[in-house]
């Protein structure tokens, strides 16, 4: 358990942001895929708006997001209020900082999903369409598949991004030891009190295999891909 | 089968409005590139929405237009092979074969057409674990045919499946559509801008001219009537119906009789008395004003000159009449004045043995009534 040589604090700060970025990419594969898709394929009236909502996080100042999400999903915000009648409470709570890891990493995950949709070949689409396969039965059987690359490399981006999110997160949920201290902020904290510069040089390591893990895992899979599209 | 169409569209400078109705046996929509053919096929799979019109196939209205009906593509049952095989890329071949069949499975499967017959038939048994990454053109084509097949369609569409393929491997395919066509009696639309294509397979031709119907017809008829027009006069010729007479093992020939007299062809294997029918090229044919001596051709034809059109480029379309068969000539126009036909005049047709295009010769069928 000791090998890494990591504190029980710091464990504690690893498992949680391994559970909040975990969260925060499986909740948005679902809404990701269908925004990735109508910005792919569809044209309505509103799409660039929609196109620029969804990059915003990637241009706005993290803290601004952060605040906007406090405004908004806090106790007293709009949806905040309505929320919490039934009895989920996002503030200051590590589902909180999930949902700022999924609006920061929503923009990466949505564009490697519409690149990938996009060059899906229609004429496939068509073909399997004259067989009998129904709009969703296409969806599920060609373009999913066959956008599947792009796919899991929007999931691994966003994943990493949430790794790593630290503006928004700590603006929104703040910084709360064992609920809300991810990694980024247990660093943060470590670097702010003496003699933690040992500690968040441990979690810097840490960090950095993570994210090389994640890259080196989404490679793979696209090459076994790719490789499963041509010839054997 | 019956099929009605009556469709018209407008997509920026072109336009297509087409109208026309189909028995059962193979349709062949003949006509030159941009001619509509492929929206053609669009539109009756369901691909391709027109501005107006109305589809109907064996009395289900499958597009009204102004009842607001427009069966998707995905409910008509309209089975394609497009130019290029657009296989699934992520599958295999038997589940790329198998694609239409889960879909198709509440439907009564056609007799002869089950999955271990469509293999069988199309000669893909050791195709089946590849990835379609891996096959040659000929052979996605016909793992297309296939998969077409086996989604039990009513009405099969194929636009131009030789279009990408070198002779030998449309030697090998087209024998495949006329089995389709008699064998197992699935009714089909079939696009070319192939004249031998089409005398071969065609029981029905619908020449498209720039969005609109030129021509249409029982294909026989038309292609006498040279309704092909520059195209068949050019790549194409005549329509002869003979039958074998006989062979010549020694000199590798085969004899075949008609009304128009004897030929010979390079050697046919089919039976003494089998029917066939020729595709005579046009530009293969030369004319002579006395019997011919010293010469190395060895098809000569009496007759007598019908009519003389002028092709344009300086070449001239010559139309013999051979006991009541009609055979034409492409000609110089030079050479058409020098020898001074006209109308009536009594001459000979020299047709070259290796005059006759492999696929224009094709087993001729039981004449069926074709109601047009």
């Amino acid at each position: 358990m000791d090998r890494l040589g990591l504190t029980p604090d710091e464990w504690t700060a690893l498992a949680l942001s391994l559970r909040v970025a975990t969260v925060a990419t499986l909740a948005s594969l679902g809404p990701g895929l269908a925004v990735a898709w109508l910005l792919a394929r569809k044209r309505f009236p509103g799409r660039s708006l929609l196109d620029g909502l969804v990059h915003l996080p990637l241009i706005l100042p993290p803290v601004v997001t952060g605040y906007l999400l406090l405004l908004a999903f806090g106790r007293r915000g709009t949806f905040g209020a309505a929320l919490a009648e039934i009895g989920i409470v996002l503030s200051f709570r590590w589902t909180g900082a999930a949902l700022a890891c999924a609006v920061m990493g929503f923009p990466l995950m949505v564009r490697a999903m519409r690149l990938s949709l996009e060059a899906v070949d229609r004429r496939v689409e068509q073909a399997a369409a004259t067989l009998g396969a129904s709009p969703w039965s296409v969806f599920l059987t060609v373009t999913l598949p066959l956008a599947m690359p792009g796919v899991l490399a929007g999931a691994v981006l966003a994943f990493a991004k949430a790794m790593g999110e630290f503006g928004a997160t700590i603006t929104f949920v703040s910084n709360i030891p064992g609920e809300t201290r991810t990694l980024p902020s247990a660093i943060y904290t470590l670097t702010q009190v003496p003699g933690g510069e040992a500690g968040a040089l441990r979690l810097t390591l840490v960090s950095i295999t993570l994210s090389m893990a994640a890259l080196l895992a989404s490679e793979f899979l696209a090459r076994r891909l790719a490789r499963r599209l041509g010839a054997e | 089968m019956s099929l009605e169409l009556d469709v018209s569209l407008a997509r920026g400078a072109f336009r297509l409005d087409v109208a026309f109705t189909a028995p059962p046996g193979l349709t062949a929509l003949f006509g030159p590139s941009g001619s509509g053919k492929t929206t053609v096929i669009g539109l009756l799979a369901g691909l391709v929405r027109p501005d107006r019109g109305r589809i109907v196939l064996d009395g289900e209205t499958l597009l009204d237009t102004e009842r607001r009906i427009d069966c998707p593509a995905h409910r008509r049952r309209i089975g394609v092979v497009f130019q290029e095989a657009r296989l699934l890329p992520h599958l295999c071949v038997r589940q790329n074969l198998d694609y239409g069949r889960r879909f198709a499975r509440r439907r009564p499967e056609a007799p002869g057409l089950g999955f271990d017959d469509v293999v069988g038939l199309l000669g893909i048994g050791h195709l089946l674990a590849r990835r379609p990454a891996g096959l040659s053109g000929g052979e996605s084509q016909r793992v297309a045919i296939g998969r077409a097949l086996l989604s039990r369609p009513r009405l099969l569409l194929m636009d131009e499946p030789l279009a990408a393929l070198d002779a030998a491997r449309k030697a090998e395919i087209l024998p495949l559509v006329e089995h389709l066509r008699d064998g197992a009696g699935i009714p089909i639309v079939y696009v070319s801008h192939a004249v031998p294509e089409v005398a071969r397979l065609a029981d029905t031709l619908v020449v498209l001219e720039a969005g609109r119907v030129a021509a249409a017809g029982p294909a026989e008829a038309l292609l006498r009537r040279g309704e092909l027009g520059a195209e068949q006069a050019a790549h194409g010729g005549s329509l002869l119906d003979m039958a074998v007479a006989g062979h010549d093992g020694a000199a590798g020939l085969t004899h075949l009789t008609g009304a128009v007299g004897r030929l010979s062809v390079p050697r046919l294997d089919r039976a003494v008395g089998t029917p066939v029918r020729l595709l005579v090229p046009a530009r293969d044919v030369l004319v002579a004003t006395r019997q011919p001596v010293g010469l190395s051709a060895r098809n000569v034809l009496p007759g007598t000159v019908r009519d003389l059109s002028v092709l344009g480029e300086g070449a001239v379309l010559v139309t013999l009449d051979c006991a009541g068969a009609a055979l034409t000539a492409r000609l110089t126009q030079a050479s058409a004045r020098d020898l001074g036909l006209r109308p009536g005049l009594p001459v000979f047709a020299v047709v070259k043995s290796v005059a006759f295009d492999a696929q224009g010769i094709g087993a001729a069928r039981v004449p069926r009534a074709v109601e047009i």
